[in-house]
């Protein structure tokens, strides 16, 4: 069974149509890579998945489980706070909280969200106090370990308790990676990680990426990196014009394209690169 | 009358000054970040009721809205509101709204994609707003409120026209005893006053310097 199943999704704003029925299907542990010009809908297909926008139409599945379904129901706000944790997001402007230290960052949401569990407990009085405050400085300690561990597989050991105006761009898109990793996401999406950085930090943000992948973290990576995409990506969707243009392993769409788009595209990004 | 009794005498009116300000500042603060949220309703009868309040509260002197609140309720036969009430209300009132427009900006200045980074996380927006947002809003306001704070400092002045008997209304006492000294006296309470403020401000402005944004 596919971890992730998109069928048909259609998003429009206004009178413009961005994704016009976009399908496709990823298993776990692959990496796809979503390459195509910019306005030809990579972004917003992304967004979709995390509910940062509500698809007009189409269905999408996770883990043979409906995660959004244009003939459902509108779901309530928790339940689609309950449903977005399958994926995570990482952000191409890094958006991490600058009042907060890197490891603060990394903890706070999974705290929050295992605290409000434990005060839910502690109101249905499943739990007293005594086991409430237990399991409180349970959380605490579990949370930060598992930030710690996070940032050492992000090479970020050293910077626990820096503030993110302390760092390299390439170091807080690293720490971004590592917070979106801290609840444990089924499938982790990247919004064009690397293309709000200097070109020499690219590199240790994308090696981060590709170590993910021996680690068998499903992943989507909308990117302009062609070279990257076509080492680290199992598969490889090309957009344009809010359809699916081509689609396959890196092999046959870098080295036998067949629409006049792609060719096109992969032209100008070799011209580019040279 | 000697420096003493006159510097007595303007204290007990600064004790007044002083109360008008702490309560106003209790009231405003809390009471602009209602209106603030009102202004930025998504449901526009609520965000344009808000909108007319805030311009119309703006767009009025406040020695007139002092007055209003004062005589207004006279007309129709009630009995509203004691002098000092009465000056607190329209202070409270105007200051709420002033800032509830430092408020606004300071919310609209949060990128957007905090929120988002908080909802991708599975917060909720409540929590977003305290745990994320909040922080970064008081961090932008503080100058514009240190600002706004002191202004209210010397705008307490306005509650003698109806007679509400602080420090300025006090050295009008005796400036119609032919007495005018202690009128240009009472700017060094001012002063000190704001003084303090000032530092206070500098301070809290410090303590968030930590972080950028």
């Amino acid at each position: 069974m596919s971890i992730l199943e998109v069928k048909n999704i259609t998003k429009s704003f206004g009178s413009t149509e961005v994704l016009k029925g976009i399908s496709f299907t990823l298993e776990k542990g692959e990496v796809l890579a979503i390459i195509g010009s910019s306005g030809s809908g990579k972004t917003t297909l992304l967004r979709c998945m995390n509910y940062l926008e509500v698809p007009d139409g189409g269905s999408i599945t996770v883990n043979g489980q409906p995660y959004f379904d244009s003939n459902e129901k509108r779901l309530s706000e928790s339940e689609i706070r309950q449903r977005r944790l399958h994926f995570g997001l990482v952000f191409q402007s890094f958006n991490l909280f600058p009042q907060y230290t890197v490891l603060q960052n990394l903890v706070l949401a999974a705290r929050l969200l295992q605290r409000s569990e434990l005060k839910a407990e502690l109101k249905e009085k499943k739990i007293n106090k005594l086991v409430f405050r237990e399991k409180r400085t349970k959380i605490m300690n579990d949370t930060e370990q598992n930030a710690r561990a996070l940032l050492e597989r992000v090479g970020l050991s050293s910077k626990a308790d820096f503030y993110p105006c302390q760092l390299s761009g390439g170091q807080q898109q690293r720490a971004a990676i590592a917070r979106a990793l801290s609840l444990t996401p089924d499938i982790l999406c990247f919004d064009e990680p690397t293309s709000a950085l200097d070109p020499e930090l690219t590199g240790e943000v994308l090696n981060v990426i590709r170590s993910l992948k021996s680690g068998d973290t499903t992943m989507i990576v909308v990117t302009h990196e062609m070279e990257f995409a076509r080492n680290v990506a199992d598969r490889i969707i090309f957009m344009a014009n809010g359809v699916i243009e081509e689609s396959g392993t890196s092999e046959e769409l870098f080295n036998n394209p067949k629409s006049e788009l792609l060719k096109n595209f992969l032209g100008k990004a070799n011209q580019f690169s040279k | 009358m000697s420096f003493t009794e006159v510097t007595l005498e303007l204290l007990s009116g600064f004790a007044v000054t002083c109360q008008l300000f702490i309560l106003t500042l209790i009231f405003a603060i809390p009471l602009g970040l209602l209106v603030s949220f009102g202004t930025m309703s998504k449901f526009s009868p609520v965000k344009y009721f808000f909108k007319v309040i805030v311009w119309i509260v703006r767009g009025v002197p406040l020695m007139l809205q002092i007055f209003i609140v004062f005589y207004v309720p006279g007309f129709f036969g009630i009995t509203f509101l004691d002098r000092f009430p009465s000056a607190l209300v329209a202070f409270v009132i105007n200051y709420a709204c002033y800032f509830s427009e430092i408020y606004r900006a300071g919310i609209e200045a949060v990128p957007h994609g905090q929120t988002e980074a908080g909802l991708v996380l599975g917060m909720t927006r409540r929590q977003i707003f305290t745990h994320v947002t909040l922080q970064q809003v008081i961090k932008r306001i503080i100058p514009p409120m240190g600002n706004e704070i002191i202004t209210l400092v010397k705008d307490t002045a306005l509650a003698r026209v109806i007679s509400v008997i602080e420090i300025t209304k006090k050295a009008e006492f005796f400036a119609d005893k032919a007495i005018i000294w202690p009128l240009f006296y009472t700017a060094v309470f001012y002063l000190v006053f704001v003084g303090v403020l000032t530092l206070l401000f500098g301070y809290l402005e410090k303590k968030q310097s930590y972080y950028k944004i």
